[in-house]
């Protein structure tokens, strides 16, 4: 691989909760979707495997650390500088791990030996905001062929995005403004809210519903409140929560949100005019009709 | 001649001689080296005995040298130094054997720690064969003091020296005196105002005969040594001559900016461009905040001379004083020199503004998110609502306030480990304050520890919580966001183990004392040691509390570490106390364990090759650089020099030298290898 093709191919890690017939494949579809427009060029990592999320890091550091550790030094093996993890899960599993494994020699050790593989740790994991800001803000600019009207977006950032804060060093963990600038360089309004970085409930969903049920309210009740119309995410797990959720909170609550959850890149794609469908719009609860037909064609 | 050496081994009770055999320890000393003519050991050595058989024994013997076989000598070496003397004796010719801090106390062994002890001695008798007579330094000393900073540490050790009839002068950088004790409402645990008890205090200072006081000034340099400072002060631009104003108030009442967040009201109110910070300002003489002016930016606009610009003139206008008027705007920084003998370094706190710490308490997002200084200025009778509680955003008397204690203190994870001490105590006198006047509202408190450890400290607080009906939380908060106008509080109740939701008008953040901004570049200006926070340590926390690194300073008030009043007060008397004692002599003297920089003949001159290295070691700015002049005037070669006056004896300059130019007076390369070398390794 010349420098030049390696500078511009990112490695791309989908994990389970994006890839092709999964619960939030739309996600994966949008962002592959997006970047075969604006770039960056992402290539599937090849074998790769579990990011060791949820029942891995609950029960197993080591397992859970190796499983994350393989994928990093798979895609090192092919030749990447930078990975990008879409689902912040994944994202927080790989950096976090990456941190563990630096910090600590011993589990360094046991996960080499583990993986087969060594494990330098040049490689940059990024979540999706961080692939849009750092490459793609001019490609927007240049090639945006839609712009929305009357669209206010409540970005929500949830909680793996920005936390643990030392490790990740992502964004203000507190106010974070990334996917704001993205929603505003679209041209939608991003509203001031309060529940940017507040905790969905996760993966409590089935096992605590009545704690999921309060805590996705606030956030639906804070958004409707700043008088947004439409709440971006970049988190299969929080799209599920306030998508899905949505109906079964307004039978409890007695309030009707219908607030459309959409994954910030099917905004992305909706502002180069691809093809709803194509982005996977029509695979949401709420009916995401008001924000596509937000969109109209910019008159050049 | 060799040296008639005198060995006095000390059983320290039994905190020597349970663990070293003192006794075979002298007998060792005598049997193997040269030089010991007498040995002995004694229950107590520092006791009056035990001195006495010192001094006895050097006259009967004929001693020309000592060996003290004891503790640290930090904690006797002066007491057998004095003895010796008194004996007739160099005092410098004696040396401390450290026998309990470096062998006894951290060995268990008896046969190991006496064979230790052994050696140790012998090292001390090699040593102590090549010292030489040393004689105390006598520096003069100027009799006037300098405090830097006029809060309450800085009045109050001005009129304790003052008082006492030595001269002080005091330079304070804001445009009054009376530091953040003005700004409080009322103090605990009395809840008397802090004004009545201030003003009284800077009104004294003002008048008193032997201060002079510069306020709006800075420190630019401070030279020189103990009894001895070269201070260079700043006088800033104040842009009104006052000798001639009168303070009569015509000025700021007709300037047209109005809208200047006021820094003593913490940004709630509103102040003009030419002003006085509060009513009872010291002096009551106005001066222009130039950044804010709208002539002065005009100026800098179209760089001219301020007093060419024509845009508003209306202060200068409405000055009675005839035939000059008292206003300047063509007034530039002034230079002004003073000596001092003796420096009181009282430059006080500043609380913490860093809103960006706690973005999840939305302080500086929010409004009705305050400070603690803030509330004081709420609740004070000369704040912008004139004491009323309202909170800031739409004036609204508030029903409910939440009290967050611990904000930046107490939270390493923010990397501010330390107590601020006072908080604890504010917070409670705040809930009383706002119940005194808000007889319907309700007070709930956040904290971690209640730290109200001081006399009627816990009275008051638990008064708070008893009688004021204030409601005490256990818990942290975790977020506050705004819901309508209502500030939602989320926190937790560890006492109860639940979750906490309190709906809230207005937050009141107990937010930490901080060292001020330009603390560390102060300290090194002034080669004072500072901590990890940047607050001004102090020589020993114990025993030496208001002394600095750097001799002839002294410390007092929160530059030193978070106090409250009556601790301050405190501090700053003693440090007055220390000031005094320094100038009650016209000559000082000084331990002459100083670095020497050597000096030889012609045409050597001396072996420094003027690389400096030491000056970039020394913690005292103690070495200066010398120009060894031919006859003719031209310089031969630049050279380092110790200053005697600052000079601490470290010896770092020593062990940093590369030419070995440097000599340590005590400790000098030939007894320094003398104790190495009397070790015998095995």
């Amino acid at each position: 691989m010349s420098e030049e093709t390696k500078k511009t191919k990112i490695g791309y890690y989908p994990g389970c909760a994006i890839t092709k017939c999964s619960t939030s494949e739309e996600y994966g579809t949008s962002v592959l979707g997006v970047s075969r427009v604006i770039g960056p060029e992402l290539v599937e990592i090849d074998d790769w495997n579990c990011c060791g999320a949820s029942s891995g890091h609950a029960t197993n550091h080591k397992l859970s650390t190796a499983l994350s550790v393989r994928n990093i030094s798979l895609a090192e093996k092919d030749g990447y500088d930078e990975v990008l993890a879409p689902c912040p899960m994944c994202s927080q599993r790989l950096i976090v791990s990456q941190d563990d494994v630096e910090k600590d020699e011993k589990l360094r050790e046991e996960v080499e030996d583990a993986i087969e593989m060594p494990i330098s740790n040049n490689v940059k994991v990024s979540n999706y905001l961080e692939i849009v800001k750092n490459y793609s803000m001019d490609e927007i600019a240049e090639k945006q062929k839609k712009k929305p009207e009357g669209l206010k977006v409540a970005s929500y950032y949830g909680c793996l995005l920005v936390r643990p804060p030392k490790i990740l060093k992502f964004d203000d963990p507190e106010d974070p403004k990334t996917m704001d600038e993205i929603v505003t360089a679209i041209g939608a309004e991003a509203v001031d809210w309060e529940f940017k970085t507040s905790c969905c409930g996760g993966g409590f969903t089935l096992s605590r519903t009545d704690v999921v049920v309060k805590l996705t309210n606030d956030i639906l009740e804070g958004a409707a409140d700043a008088g947004a119309n439409a709440i971006a995410v970049a988190c299969p797990m929080c799209h599920a929560n306030l998508d899905m959720k949505q109906n079964n909170i307004e039978k409890e609550t007695g309030r009707r949100f219908n607030i459309p959850i959409v994954y910030i890149s099917e905004l992305i794609g909706l502002a180069l005019g691809l093809n709803p469908k194509d982005l996977g719009m029509d695979k949401h609860f709420i009916d995401t009709g008001s924000v596509i037909n937000a969109f109209s064609n910019i008159e050049k | 001649m060799s040296k008639k050496i005198g060995v006095f081994v000390c059983h320290c009770g039994t905190n020597i001689s349970a663990t070293v055999d003192v006794e075979k320890v002298a007998e060792e000393a005598k049997k193997n080296n040269p030089g010991v003519s007498y040995t002995t050991t004694y229950k107590y050595m520092c006791s009056d005995p035990g001195q006495k058989l010192l001094r006895d024994k050097i006259k009967e013997e004929g001693l020309d040298g000592v060996v003290v076989a004891a503790c640290s000598p930090k904690m006797h070496e002066h007491t057998f130094r004095n003895a010796s003397k008194k004996a007739g004796m160099n005092p410098y010719h004696v040396e401390i054997s450290n026998l309990r801090e470096q062998c006894s106390w951290v060995h268990p062994d008896k046969p190991t720690g006496t064979e230790k002890s052994v050696d140790l001695v012998r090292m001390m008798t090699e040593k102590t064969r090549k010292d030489k007579s040393l004689n105390p330094i006598k520096v003069p000393v100027t009799r006037k003091a300098l405090v830097i900073g006029g809060g309450i540490a800085g009045i109050q050790a001005a009129l304790d020296i003052a008082d006492a009839g030595q001269e002080v002068i005091m330079v304070e950088r804001e445009p009054s005196i009376g530091g953040h004790m003005a700004q409080l409402s009322e103090t605990f645990p009395t809840l008397d105002c802090s004004q009545c008890i201030m003003t009284p205090k800077m009104v004294e200072l003002a008048q008193h005969e032997n201060i002079k006081l510069y306020t709006w000034s800075e420190i630019e340099s401070v030279d020189g040594y103990i009894g001895n400072f070269d201070i260079k002060i700043r006088m800033k631009a104040r842009s009104v001559d006052l000798d001639l104003c009168t303070g009569c108030s015509s000025c700021w009442q007709v300037c047209p900016c109005k809208k200047i967040k006021s820094e003593f009201d913490m940004g709630l109110g509103n102040r003009t461009a030419i002003y006085v910070p509060f009513p009872q300002a010291i002096p009551s003489k106005p001066v222009i905040d130039r950044e804010n002016c709208i002539l002065f930016k005009d100026a800098r606009k179209r760089n001219i001379k301020p007093n060419d610009s024509k845009v508003c003139r209306k202060c200068l206008d409405s000055c009675p004083i005839a035939p000059v008027k008292a206003i300047d705007y063509n007034q530039v920084d002034e230079i002004v020199s003073e000596k001092v003998g003796a420096i009181v370094v009282a430059t006080g706190y500043k609380e913490l503004d860093d809103t960006s710490m706690y973005g999840e308490y939305g302080a500086g997002k929010y409004k009705d998110v305050i400070t603690g200084l803030q509330f004081e200025r709420l609740a004070s009778a000369s704040g912008p609502t004139e004491g009323e509680i309202q909170r800031p955003s739409d004036g609204k008397v508030p029903e409910i306030i939440v009290f967050i204690q611990c904000v930046g203190s107490r939270d390493p994870a923010k990397g501010c480990s330390y107590c601020s001490k006072t908080c604890c105590m504010y917070t409670a006198k705040h809930t009383m304050l706002y119940k005194h006047k808000v007889h319907d509202g309700h007070a709930f408190v956040f904290y971690i520890d209640i730290r109200c450890a001081g006399k009627d400290y816990e009275e008051f607080s638990m008064r708070a919580i008893e009688e004021e009906g204030a409601t005490y939380l256990r818990g942290r908060v975790s977020r506050i966001y705004k819901k309508g106008d209502k500030l939602v509080v989320l926190g937790a109740d560890t006492l109860t183990g639940s979750a906490v939701e309190i709906e809230a008008d207005m937050v009141v953040l107990a937010s930490a004392m901080k060292a001020q901004d330009d603390a560390e570049k102060f300290a090194q200006r002034l080669s004072i040691q500072y901590n990890k926070d940047k607050f001004l340590s102090e020589i020993h926390p114990k025993l030496k509390p208001v002394e600095s690194s750097s001799a002839g300073i002294f410390l007092a008030g929160t530059c030193q570490g978070p106090k409250d009043i009556p601790e301050t007060v405190a501090q700053a008397g003693a440090a007055a106390s220390k000031v005094l004692a320094l100038l009650s002599a016209d000559e000082l003297e000084r331990e002459p364990v100083i670095a020497k920089v050597d000096r030889l003949p012609a045409p050597i001159f001396s072996t420094c090759i003027g690389c400096f290295y030491c000056q970039r070691v020394c913690p005292y700015g103690a070495i200066e650089s010398e120009d060894i002049k031919a006859r003719d005037g031209s310089t031969i070669k630049t050279v380092a020099r110790v200053n005697e006056g600052l000079c601490q004896g470290c010896g770092l300059c020593a062990a940093t030298c590369r030419s070995k130019s440097v000599e340590l007076a005590g400790f000098n390369d030939e007894q320094v290898y003398a104790e190495i070398n009397s070790v015998e390794f095995n």
